[in-house]
């Protein structure tokens, strides 16, 4: 589903390489995790991937379902199928979480070519997703993420990821900032979503995550590639060991 | 809050000098027809003598220093050719009393009938010629006049002086549902000056909506009385095919307990000051003014200036200035802001932020925060900033698939939602934001 092949990243505004030629392959139904050091280049990876501003590839290749995700913008790669949870949800006053959530599901679909949904259609989805997610009424009427918890804002982005259905979901530390409970919420409402026809990349720093959304292949990153590449047990193995043996080993 | 980004602009004298002679003060005289006035007729002579000693705003006047006022001194103004499909008016489908205004002048037979309980309401013209006592005369040209110390306001005096209608809105009680004043064109060139004088009594409450604009040019004063425990809601707006050259003084007396709360929406134009003086007088009162404007440089030049000065007199009063403009394509934006307070003003709380989005780096925001304070024991803060979109909000709006152009609407509701918040009706509110919404999107696609 997801192709990522020899992809090389730099910051378009100092002339700092990122992304060394990472090559990877999300098939279809699994759940890929992402494990590395701080400065390893797991965020850039997301961003590349999803489209953001201020980077700049200087080879290599990423598509989606075989469709080129680089000469994309942001919009027309989430209508394809790709969705980025944020490590920080952005706040947005004066924008209703509701309004947002339908305005964009209804964009994605116009750009598919499908019926717009109705506001009748669209209440009642998100209703049901969000009580699924704990998610109060009054949540959804406030502005986008404003006043929302660590925990409120990584569950209405899995609300989001609910709503748009994404082919490829891709997860950026969503762990961080959340207490257990909050965690095994978001890994439930993850978990929910799996599906034989939706892929996973779950970036993560720790391996706590992955006790609960648990990983088909985990590889480990470093320098901006992939070092090693391997089952859950990679996995507990940085827990236990951390980082340096297995980068040391990997060369 | 202190983070204060005032940008200044030269401002090369042109015609020095020329504005102040008196033959020019004549000429724009000239041009108007003076009324005698009946109530009016004292305060429309005081006016004209205070205006004579003050002269027209010249390029080198302080107060003028960000805007141009040759327009406005012009005995004639530019004819602006009339627009004939404005699309539907933003309060249209509300339960209100609609007052019409075409040109400046009342037009009876496009209105309802004056008929509101706890309201009493009059237009200037029609009373004025009868002489003797009316509780307007109190306050005609009195609060314009208070309203001159200490910065010169030529445009109000002249209005005063010439303004040939208006309304005169005495409250008592509380009405159920809001005065709507609408200004319509009806010729190219017509020079507008209107007048309104609203008091309202002891405990009564009022939402008064003033919508559109009147003639090429317009000049207009709004004189607001409010005694104790009274309460206004004044909410203006005006849109892109209204607009062309525009310049309003609010001049409101503030009682105590009373609350005054001004909101005004400005989209688009070419030429627009709003002046709003406001004079709290008496303890534990409220006033709040508050913009929010969209100005975009495409279709011709775009200048839009807030002009505040709000005194605290009195103790524990709470004022609130929140001006948001969204600035593109060349357009400026101004702001002078001020908050007096007095000596024996105590526990005061002063709030002043203006704030610009520039959605391009052609377009500029000029802004002069001041505060003065001569109490001991207040809490008063201003911030001005400048700046962009954000791009993060940009590309995670993006990034669930909303359009840039859609997604660039949300982040300029976003920045303007503070000034709307001051619009306390729930109703009204969602209407000027569903209405902005509706529009922004429409030129997106556009």
């Amino acid at each position: 589903m997801l192709k990522i092949d020899n992809l090389h990243v730099k910051l378009e505004e100092e002339d700092k390489q990122i992304l060394k030629g990472l090559s990877l392959e999300v098939p279809a139904g699994q759940v890929h995790a992402i494990m590395g050091p701080n400065g390893s280049g797991k965020s850039t990876l997301s961003y590349v991937l999803s489209g953001r501003d201020g980077y700049e590839v200087t080879e290599g290749a990423a598509s989606l379902d075989g469709q080129d995700l680089l000469e994309m913008e942001p919009e027309e790669r989430a209508s394809a199928g790709l969705f980025l949870a944020f490590q920080y949800p952005v706040e947005i006053p004066g924008v209703g979480n509701m309004t947002f959530l339908r305005t964009a599901m209804n964009a994605q679909r116009k750009a598919r070519g499908e019926e717009e949904l109705s506001s009748g259609e669209f209440l009642k989805l998100v209703r049901a997703k969000a009580a699924e997610l704990h998610i109060s009424p009054d949540m959804l009427k406030r502005p986008v993420n404003v006043g929302f918890s660590g925990g409120e804002k990584k569950r209405n982005e899995i609300l989001q990821m609910a709503m748009l259905a994404p082919r490829m979901c891709i997860m950026d530390e969503t762990d961080s900032g959340l207490d257990v409970d909050a965690m095994r919420l978001v890994a439930d409402g993850v978990n929910a979503l799996r599906a034989p026809d939706r892929s996973f990349l779950v970036i993560t720093h720790y391996q706590r995550l992955l006790n609960h959304i648990q990983p088909d292949v985990v590889h480990i990153m470093a320098e901006g590639r992939i070092v090693k590449t391997g089952g859950p047990e990679l996995a507990l193995q940085v827990e236990k060991e951390g980082y340096g043996d297995l980068l040391a080993e990997a060369g | 809050m202190s983070d204060i980004a005032v940008k200044t602009k030269d401002v090369t004298p042109q015609v020095s000098g020329a504005a102040r002679a008196p033959d020019a003060l004549e000429a724009r005289l000239e041009a108007l027809s003076l009324p005698r006035g009946g109530f009016t007729a004292a305060a429309r002579r005081d006016a004209l003598s205070r205006l004579r000693d003050m002269g027209l705003p010249g390029p080198r006047d302080e107060y003028w220093r960000y805007t141009d006022p040759r327009p406005f001194n012009a005995p004639l103004p530019q004819p602006v050719p009339l627009v004939t499909d404005a699309g539907p008016a933003l309060f249209d489908d509300l339960d209100r009393l609609k007052l019409v205004f075409v040109d400046g002048v009342f037009d009876a037979a496009a209105s309802d009938d004056a008929e509101l309980e706890g309201v009493q309401i009059e237009t200037l013209a029609a009373v004025d010629e009868a002489t003797g006592d009316h509780w307007a005369a109190s306050l005609y040209g009195v609060l314009e006049t208070a309203g001159q110390v200490p910065v010169r306001r030529p445009f109000a005096a002249l209005n005063t002086a010439a303004a040939r209608d208006g309304v005169l809105i005495r409250v008592t009680g509380r009405p159920s549902k809001p005065v709507h004043v609408i200004h319509r064109r009806a010729s190219a060139d017509a020079d507008a000056l209107w007048h309104h004088v609203v008091r309202v009594e002891e405990g009564a409450e009022l939402t008064l909506l003033e919508t559109g604009m009147s003639g090429a040019r317009s000049n207009g004063v709004i004189e607001v009385d409010l005694a104790k425990g009274a309460r206004l809601h004044h909410i203006t707006a005006k849109r892109a095919a209204d607009q062309k050259l525009g310049l309003s003084h609010l001049f409101a007396r503030v009682a105590a307990e009373a609350q005054l709360k001004s909101f005004a929406l400005s989209v688009n134009g070419r030429l627009m000051r709003q002046e709003g003086v406001i004079d709290i007088a008496g303890d534990d009162a409220v006033a709040h003014i508050a913009a929010a404007v969209l100005g975009d440089g495409d279709e011709g030049p775009f200048h839009q200036d807030d002009t505040v000065f709000i005194t605290h007199g009195a103790e524990r009063c709470e004022s609130r200035q929140v001006f948001k403009k969204v600035l593109k394509n060349g357009a400026e934006g101004v702001f002078q802001g001020k908050i007096l307070v007095k000596q024996g003003a105590q526990k005061t709380d002063g709030y002043q932020i203006s704030q610009a989005l520039l959605l391009d780096e052609r377009s500029q925001f000029l802004a002069k925060p001041e505060l003065e304070i001569y109490a001991d024991d207040v809490k008063c803060s201003h911030g001005s900033t400048t700046g962009a979109l954000d791009e993060t909000a940009l590309f995670y709006l993006r990034s669930r698939g909303v359009p840039k152009a859609r997604a660039i609407v949300f982040l300029v509701l976003s920045f303007l939602a503070d000034a709307l918040e001051e619009v306390e009706d729930e109703g009204l509110r969602e209407r000027i934001h569903e209405r902005l919404e509706a529009w922004l999107t429409d030129r997106a696609q556009g």
